[in-house]
């Protein structure tokens, strides 16, 4: 037998710190964090980028990314964004955001930063529930969804639709690029990752605003296991929030990342 | 010495600049002075005041319930001014636009056609002019050749050459008032 | 450099400007637009950053992720617009960022009016946002002082890691006053080792308000206690006139103090013995200096524009000492010089005792006057 040399094929992006994920088991956080760590690698945007973390389970992030970060009041991190990118046009900057954040309390900013053509990246965490504050119903709850909220499921005559906020902000004419990916599988999983990438080209070549939307699972609110909740993604909220692109930037046609 | 002259009238009559105009003549006088409008709502529905305190001394209180002067452009301001003006007070009035006379006589009173006065200038923005130069006049404050001097010094250069009609304006004004005062006497 | 004839509003915005401010990001409120408008102007022309948000919220939001650069930052609103500031005042606080706000208070409670109020004291003063935190509070009372106070605003935050306000009302956004500006000051200022721009050759920075483990949140909870009583130590500010012999003090901050100052001025013509102590820092209060008088005057009165906010600081030092009475006008009313000249008046003629409250004796009297 041939000695073959040891070969690293896995190992923790630099732009990730060692510490653990606080994450429940089954939550799709993790990928998402490591997918855009890679990306920031990738890219070697790391010493260079700034992240905003929102409130919600991603309270947290700043503790699992390895480069400078800050932390939002609930919703207001496209405007905390703003005013670093304001201030330093040249660095990179993420805001990391979950439903209730984004499409609920922080419609307003997000949908102004869109529309000012904010040069950063959004990273939309849906997962159609309130994670930290126990199961809530979320403002993208599909409809007749069990919540704690919404015990006998989201009644669309009293609570209204779920929002589809990428098609949304795929209208604003400041929006560069606004798409969605899922996080059920490792098919999908390579397909939010090379999204990921190009919402980070979009800032690094000054086409506005960038944002990647990942359906995600959250196992324990939903009263699922890992894997059935993977299923839920697929069979539930894809149909409620398709995939695809909803907008990309006419600058991007042709790359391939 | 504190002089507080009050005036009021429409937007659009030259209200709030006559009130800086005055304002920055003081400043170059070397004198202390505040200017303060009536602001928001109120001036966008059509009235304008404002209320200038030229001192020698340090200025308290900007405004003032009952003023040394008060220089009333119509009707409206006229009513609610006349009773205002501090006994031994000046009251200049733009006789053009209201319909009745004055009540006080513990007041210098000079009732200015001014409308008619600036139109014979062949110019009606003029009547803030008109009615500065009859209330400095009355008013020993400031005279005409400070607010002349001041004027020449704070006009935008592409209003330069409107200095010499401003100048006959405020002299009219004056002698309006003079021949008013000889005529009561 | 020369004196000008300069709008309170304007004022404080080139004072910023010339402080070194490099971010402002605001929202149009009567009676400060002026000072945004300004803005609008001259920050891009400098190369500097302005932005018209969509709301006062995202507004002060913009600056608490413009100070975590560590750059110069400031924004504006006045009342109600400051209510929904609240929120991101308390995140800024809690993050220990140095940030300047400039409040030019209106009538109020709710939708009010827009005329010269002093309602806020208390809101700024005491708070207003959740959570234990001492802002740093100027209060102007001319147009020379807001833009002083503006700039002093920027060094005293810097200083302390510490929110600063500049507490005004619409009397002195929007009065004009001769005043002189300071000169430009460099913006390439040094970057503070805190801020967050990027972790190039370093270990990574965060910043944020967070304090999951109580005993954590105690901790910086008693560093920001621990900050104020230095900044009280070193930073207390008033302005005193006729006090030396005064046999009644008056108390009034900002406008209401302007007018005070020709109320007392009038009284000492009379020959009554009464001085004015004007603060300049609401907060830290100048309670020794109010003790002190309070141990040699015969009676205080407080005049301000609100019903009775900083009333409650002041008898707090006077400890019962003096009996000390209360002049208040409410909801953007300005007290003219003779109402208060009128309040002296009665004190010197008859002097209070102390057992009774002074704001219900005010409430009394107001019913008379408004009658």
């Amino acid at each position: 037998m041939m000695d073959v040399p040891a070969q690293v094929v896995y190992s923790r992006p630099e732009s990730l710190t060692s510490t653990p994920t606080t994450y429940c088991p089954g939550c799709t956080h993790g990928i998402a964090h490591r997918l855009v760590a890679e990306v920031l690698d990738e890219m070697e945007l790391r010493e260079n980028t700034i992240g905003v973390a929102p409130v919600g389970c991603s309270v947290f992030a700043y503790n699992f990314f390895n480069c400078d970060f800050v932390e939002a009041a609930h919703g207001r991190a496209p405007a905390m964004a703003t005013g670093i990118k304001r201030v330093l046009p040249d660095r990179v900057v993420f805001a990391y955001q979950g439903d209730g954040d984004l499409a609920s309390i922080g419609m307003a900013e997000i949908m102004h930063a869109s529309g000012r053509g904010e040069n950063i990246t959004v990273i939309f965490i849906n997962n159609a529930i309130y994670g930290m504050t126990g199961g809530q119903m979320a403002p993208t709850t599909l409809p007749g969804q069990k919540t704690t909220s919404s015990p006998d499921g989201r009644d669309v005559e009293q609570a209204g639709y779920p929002l589809r906020m990428v098609e949304a902000l795929a209208t604003m004419q400041g929006t560069g690029y606004a798409v969605r990916r899922s996080l059920h599988d490792p098919k999908n999983i390579r397909l939010a990752k090379k999204a990921l990438r190009m919402a980070f080209e979009v800032q690094t070549r000054g086409l506005g605003f960038a944002i990647v939307e990942l359906l995600s699972s959250c196992p324990t609110n939903w009263g699922l296991t890992p894997k059935e909740s993977l299923k839920f993604i697929e069979e539930r909220m894809i149909p409620v929030f398709p995939l695809g692109d909803f907008k990309v930037h006419p600058a991007l046609e042709g790359l391939r990342v | 010495m504190q002089t507080e002259i009050i005036i009021a009238g429409f937007g659009g009559q030259g209200i709030l600049f006559a009130g800086q105009l005055i304002a920055y003549a003081a400043m170059d006088a070397g004198k202390n002075v505040t200017w303060i409008p009536s602001y928001g709502p109120e001036m966008r529905g059509g009235t304008a005041n404002c209320t200038v305190i030229v001192a020698d001394e340090e200025i308290g209180a900007p405004t003032v319930r009952n003023p040394k002067a008060a220089m009333v452009f119509n009707l409206p301001s006229f009513d609610k001014y006349e009773p205002l003006v501090a006994s031994g007070g000046v009251l200049i009035v733009n006789k053009s636009l209201v319909d009745r006379s004055f009540d006080r006589d513990d007041l210098a009173v000079v009732m200015v056609p001014a409308i008619e006065i600036a139109e014979s200038l062949g110019e009606k923005k003029l009547i803030n002019m008109v009615m500065l130069g009859a209330l400095l006049e009355r008013l020993p404050v400031l005279s005409i050749e400070e607010i002349e001097k001041t004027l020449a010094k704070h006009l935008p250069e592409r209003h330069k050459h409107l200095l010499p009609l401003n100048s006959k304006a405020l002299t009219e004004g004056a002698v309006f008032a003079r021949k008013a005062l000889a005529e009561v006497a | 450099m020369a004196r000008e004839l300069l709008e309170g509003n304007r004022a404080m915005a080139e004072a910023a400007v010339r402080a070194g401010v490099q971010a402002y990001f605001g929202y149009p409120i009567t009676p400060q637009t002026e000072l945004l408008e300004w803005m609008s102007k001259r920050m891009p022309e400098l190369g500097r950053a302005f932005l018209q948000a969509e709301s006062e919220v995202a507004a002060i939001n913009m600056i608490y992720g413009a100070a975590c650069t560590g750059v110069r930052v400031m924004s504006s609103s006045s009342s109600p617009g400051v209510s929904l500031m609240m929120e991101g005042i308390s995140y800024i606080a809690g993050t220990e960022l140095p940030v300047v706000l400039i409040d030019v208070m209106r009538g109020g409670p709710g939708l009010g009016n827009i005329a010269p109020s002093q309602g806020d004291y208390n809101q700024i003063v005491h708070g207003g946002g959740h959570g234990d935190y001492f802002p740093i509070v100027l209060a102007p009372s001319s147009v020379q002082e807001a833009i002083d106070f503006t700039v002093m605003a920027f060094d005293l935050a810097e200083k302390y890691r510490a929110l600063t306000f500049v507490l005004a009302d619409g009397n002195i956004g929007q009065m004009m006053e001769p005043a002189e500006l300071p000169p430009m000051q460099p913006v390439d200022r040094p970057i503070p080792d805190w801020a967050v721009r990027g972790a190039k050759g370093r270990e990574r920075r965060i910043l944020s308000s967070i304090y999951i483990r109580p005993e954590d949140e105690e901790v910086t909870n008693l560093r920001l206690l621990e900050r104020a009583g230095k900044i009280k130590e070193n930073e207390v500010r008033y302005k005193e006139y006729f006090l030396d012999d005064a046999e009644i003090v008056v108390v009034g901050f900002g406008t209401a103090g302007r007018v005070a100052f020709s109320a007392v001025r009038a009284a000492r013509a009379q020959g009554i013995r009464v001085g004015l102590l004007r603060p300049i820092t609401l907060s830290p209060f100048p309670s020794e200096a109010v003790a002190e008088l309070a141990a040699h005057a015969q009676a205080m009165l407080v005049v301000e524009m609100n019903s009775g906010q900083m009333l409650d600081d002041v008898l707090r030092p006077v400890a019962g000492q003096i009996p000390v009475e209360f002049y208040g006008r409410l909801g953007g009313v300005v007290p003219f010089q003779d109402e208060v000249l009128t309040e002296i008046e009665r004190i010197a003629h008859h002097p209070p005792t102390i057992e009774f409250d002074p704001r219900e004796k005010w409430i009394r009297r107001m019913k008379e006057i408004l009658n």
